[in-house]
């Protein structure tokens, strides 16, 4: 892989959470990366880090209690921890822009959807007269399947699914290079999710953008993606193309999490959970941080944790079943 | 948004009339005889029986009540026993003095309140909010007759910067204001905090500053919209507590308010003016969250919508 | 049967670790329990008022008139030579006691009437919340002092005063928690169940409305203390010679420029009062319901 093709990476990054209560390592050592065009599936359980992580790469975490320990998070070669606040503003809604996961909430309950969507195209564009915002504001609600008259209603007149569209508009208006989706369908109903994921999909190819999906539903990456990294307690433990992942995954949590989806296919008596349950981010277990649940847990896991291993091209794996250099699937 | 304020003031006529009511009610059980204190113990029975009839105080409950009722409807508040003057003009003499009085200490409140409880949220846990909050705990819980003294001891008596009483200059108004404002801001400024602290959660205000807006633009356009709606309905509030504690600052620093001409009344057993001065006040009181609501109306797009 | 018993056992156990979450929670709070401790330095002063100090709260003394504080009179003394902190130690008994039954009868008929308004509805409801609505518009101190006018003075008639005028309060919150519960499913499996109206209201839904109504009596407890204390400063609440705070705020007046120790004690007596009720109150929403905590 060629360096300089890459948009955003994420260097050994490591987020706390600083409360009364204790600190909550909430992200730690992440490494991730992903290439114009290129579609990224975050995926894992709540609590996992995934919102943290990126809410970093927005820099809107809530500071304090969330602390950046260590790490870069380089857009286009840039550190965007080493930003100021107004450098950063240049970059939020204009390269990078986030859609957020409920869109019951994340639109602001006493401004027309237009007021929101000029918001976003009059601050990037501040040489454009407020006529010409509008008229971009309207395109883009068009382009997001809502017609332009409904321009001047509030966000409480529209449902869920439209709502999402909104947001969408919104995310996209100043055409950015990164757009980053924080399970953007989770709180849609089913019929409606999979309108909102075609739509997004059929986006991002028209306007060649790349995008970080946060999601927990495999259905999801299986869609859109062509990367997928796969987060346990603030840390990425599978990382690989959507092939990869799917036809052959090797982390036992990867494992777990497709043995908890119903096969069509097959005659299954029940569903396979994984046992236990995430562990508690302030208290988290020593060496693999997976190894409490873990079926194939060894010694070592509970004393040290592993070491990234680069199984096949692209192909990464955070397990002490694997060492470098192994074929692929043991 | 018209059907809305026609409906709310359709909603406000069986509100006063209940008012009305209730202190009807309130001055029949009351001991005493008017007519009495009128005229005097040396009048003849006859010329008591007459100013009876005059004044509609003969007869039963009801009957009382409909002559009191038909007489307000015509603008007679009947004549205040000390001054023989009608009420409805001793009402407009004191009226505008209060309402002076509750406007500008409404206006410091709410300025102070807000200012301090928008920064005390966005700063939460600093100092600041902390020494902020103090404050407003105290204000709160100061007794504002007591503040008042307090008030009139430093700055009328030992330093005599300001008047002590009466009402001739502007200058008469700083204390009075203070006193009444002081627990409102503290109220304000509480609201204030608690509600943009609910509001700057929100994943609306995550919204904004993904598209790159600043801070301050999103504290001021963004936040301060929402947190609005439920301080529009604090400051209401403060202004029927205002107009109330009119009854104990007026007294203090001898405002010739109608909270001053009420207490008089009242010692003196002079009831059409006690009647005339609460019904004003309430009516004043319903008006104002009148106002309140259809400025909810104004901010708050699904309350609007409701009535459309 | 034997299910049944299980469950209430069960409800029990749920019960008791919750009340354990809340003092949990409570004591946390540094503020809250400065307002307890404060509430318990009042208590205690009300109950041991008589011991705590050797005078006697309306024994008149011409030759000790208007001493300022000292070492025999901590507060000074007043207009006829009582002690003050005396006057103020069984001032709070008249305090607590307002505070304590002008709350008690607002929040029974504010809670009886919002029960009744929120769980029938229609025409009842309306009237009652008519009712309120006309309560509302006349400013407290104003429908305190024309109720005190009408009754006449006095301890009794203060804490009926200051009842009727803040039933609104419980009223508005016991119906809006009644309206919230109502169309839930366990409230609908009572009623499936053949429960009567009023088995309903008292074991199903108040105590899921508590939480509000107990932070808003806590907090009007100060407010009673407050209103009463303004009511007797103007003379129409509890007159002289009876040791009540604000009234003796009233006589202090008078003597403002050469003893302001006579409006200094008992204002500050008030203050401490509704601070520790404010405190308090503050203190039990943040720890029943931790959702409201910022």
């Amino acid at each position: 892989m060629d360096n300089t093709k890459k948009l955003l990476e994420i260097k050994d990054l490591t987020i706390h959470y600083v409360t009364v209560d204790g600190t909550v390592r909430a992200v730690e050592n992440l490494d991730l990366s992903i290439n114009a065009g290129e579609t990224l599936g975050l995926v894992g359980e709540t609590g996992a880090g995934k919102t943290t992580s990126v809410k970093a790469v927005m820099k809107i975490l809530p500071v304090p209690p969330a602390k950046v320990i260590s790490g870069q998070i380089l857009f286009k070669g840039e550190d965007i921890l080493k930003k100021s606040k107004k450098e950063m503003r240049k970059i939020r809604g204009a390269k990078i822009s986030m859609i957020f996961q409920d869109p019951m909430t994340s639109l602001n309950p006493v401004m027309t959807v237009s007021e929101q969507i000029e918001e976003a195209i009059g601050l990037h564009n501040p040489k454009k007269s407020r006529r010409e915002i509008k008229k971009l504001s309207d395109e883009m609600l068009e382009t997001v399947g809502i017609k332009a008259e409904r321009s001047m209603d509030y966000p409480h007149q529209f449902s869920g699914g439209m709502k999402q569209r909104v947001v969408i508009a919104m995310a996209l208006a100043c055409n950015p290079e990164l757009i980053i989706a924080d399970e953007p369908t989770t709180a849609l109903d089913v019929t409606i999710q999979a309108q909102v994921l075609d739509l997004m999909k059929k986006l991002k190819d028209k306007f060649n953008t790349s995008m970080i999906m946060i999601t927990h539903d495999l259905g999801v990456v299986a869609e859109i993606c062509d990367y997928v990294a796969i987060m346990y307690s603030g840390e990425v433990v599978e990382h690989g193309t959507r092939e990869h992942i799917f036809h052959n995954a090797l982390h036992p949590y990867t494992k777990g999490l497709f043995a908890c989806i119903p096969n069509l296919y097959e005659d299954e008596k029940r569903l396979k959970p994984i046992k236990g349950l995430t562990p508690d981010p302030v208290n988290l277990p020593k060496g693999c941080k997976f190894h409490p649940r873990c079926p194939y847990a060894m010694e070592i896991c509970s004393k040290e944790s592993p070491k990234t291993a680069m199984m096949d091209e692209g192909h990464m794996v955070k397990c002490h079943l694997y060492k470098e250099g192994m074929a692929d699937g043991k | 948004m018209l059907k809305y304020i026609l409906s709310r003031i359709m909603m406000m006529i069986p509100v006063m009339l209940g008012v009305t009511i209730i202190v009807f009610s309130l001055l029949y059980i009351t001991p005493g005889d008017p007519v009495d204190a009128l005229l005097g113990d040396e009048a003849t029975p006859e010329a008591a029986e007459q100013l009876r009839e005059e004044l509609g105080l003969n007869g039963g409950y009801f009957q009382r009540y409909f002559t009191y009722i038909s007489k307000l409807l015509q603008g007679d508040m009947g004549i205040c026993y000390s001054t023989k003057q009608p009420v409805s003009d001793r009402i407009a003499q004191t009226f505008p003095n209060t309402m002076k009085l509750a406007g500008l200490s409404l206006l410091v409140s709410v300025t102070v309140g807000m200012f301090f409880g928008t920064i005390a949220a966005v700063k939460q846990n600093s100092i600041f909010d902390n020494i902020a909050m103090f404050l407003a705990m105290i204000g709160n819980a100061m007794p504002n007759f007591w503040q008042g003294l307090l008030l009139m001891l430093l700055f009328a008596l030992q330093w005599k910067i300001l008047p002590a009483s009466g009402f001739s200059s502007w200058k008469h108004m700083i204390l009075p204001a203070i006193t009444i404002g002081t627990s409102s801001a503290a109220a304000i400024a509480r609201m204030t905090r608690s509600s943009m602290l609910e509001v700057i959660r929100q994943d609306y205000m995550d919204t904004a500053r993904a598209k790159g807006q600043s801070e301050f633009i999103i504290t001021i356009k963004h936040a301060l919209k929402n947190a609005l709606i439920p301080v529009a309905t604090t400051i209401g509030m403060q202004l029927g507590r205002q107009l109330g504690g009119a009854v104990l600052t007026e007294s203090i620093f001898a405002v010739p308010g109608v909270g001053k001409m009420m207490v008089d009344a009242i010692k003196a057993r002079n009831y059409p003016v006690v009647q005339g001065g609460v019904l004003m006040v309430a009516l004043v009181f319903s008006i104002v969250n009148l106002l309140v609501d259809i400025f909810y109306a104004y901010i708050d797009p699904r309350i609007r919508s409701r009535f459309e | 049967m034997a299910t049944q018993s299980e469950n209430i056992e069960i409800i029990e156990v749920k019960h008791r670790t919750q009340l354990q979450e809340i003092w949990r929670r409570y004591k946390k709070n540094t503020r809250a329990v400065i307002g307890l401790i404060m509430l318990l330095i009042l208590i205690f002063s009300a109950l041991f008022a008589s011991v705590l100090t050797p005078y006697d709260p309306l024994e008149t003394n011409y030759s000790l008139r208007l001493e300022p504080p000292n070492a025999e009179h901590p507060f000074g003394t007043d207009e006829l030579g009582r002690d003050i902190l005396t006057r103020i130690l069984y001032g709070t008994r008249i305090s607590l006691t307002v505070g304590l039954i002008a709350v008690s009868i607002s929040s029974i008929t504010g809670c009886t009437l919002g029960s009744i308004a929120g769980y029938y509805g229609g025409r009842i409801d309306n009237i009652i919340m008519r009712f309120i609505d006309v309560i509302m518009a006349i400013p407290g101190i104003l429908l305190n002092i024309s109720i005190v006018a009408a009754l006449g003075t006095g301890l009794q008639n203060v804490m009926i005063a200051i009842g009727i005028s803040s039933i609104p309060g419980y009223c508005r919150i016991m119906r809006a928690s009644i309206l919230s519960l109502r169309g839930q499913e366990f409230i609908e499996a009572s009623k499936a169940a053949g429960a009567k109206d009023f088995h309903i209201i008292t074991t199903h839904i108040w105590p899921n409305a508590m939480a509000p109504i107990l932070i808003q009596a806590t907090l009007r407890i100060g407010g009673a203390i407050l209103a009463c204390a303004s009511m007797s400063f103007i003379g129409l609440g509890i007159v002289p010679p009876t040791p009540e705070w604000g009234a003796m705020l009233s006589t202090g007046r008078d003597f403002l420029r050469d003893a302001p120790h006579l409006t200094a004690f008992p204002g500050m007596a008030i203050m401490f009062s509704v601070l520790a009720m404010n405190l308090m109150g503050d203190g039990l929403r943040d720890a029943l319901d931790p959702k409201l905590k910022d």
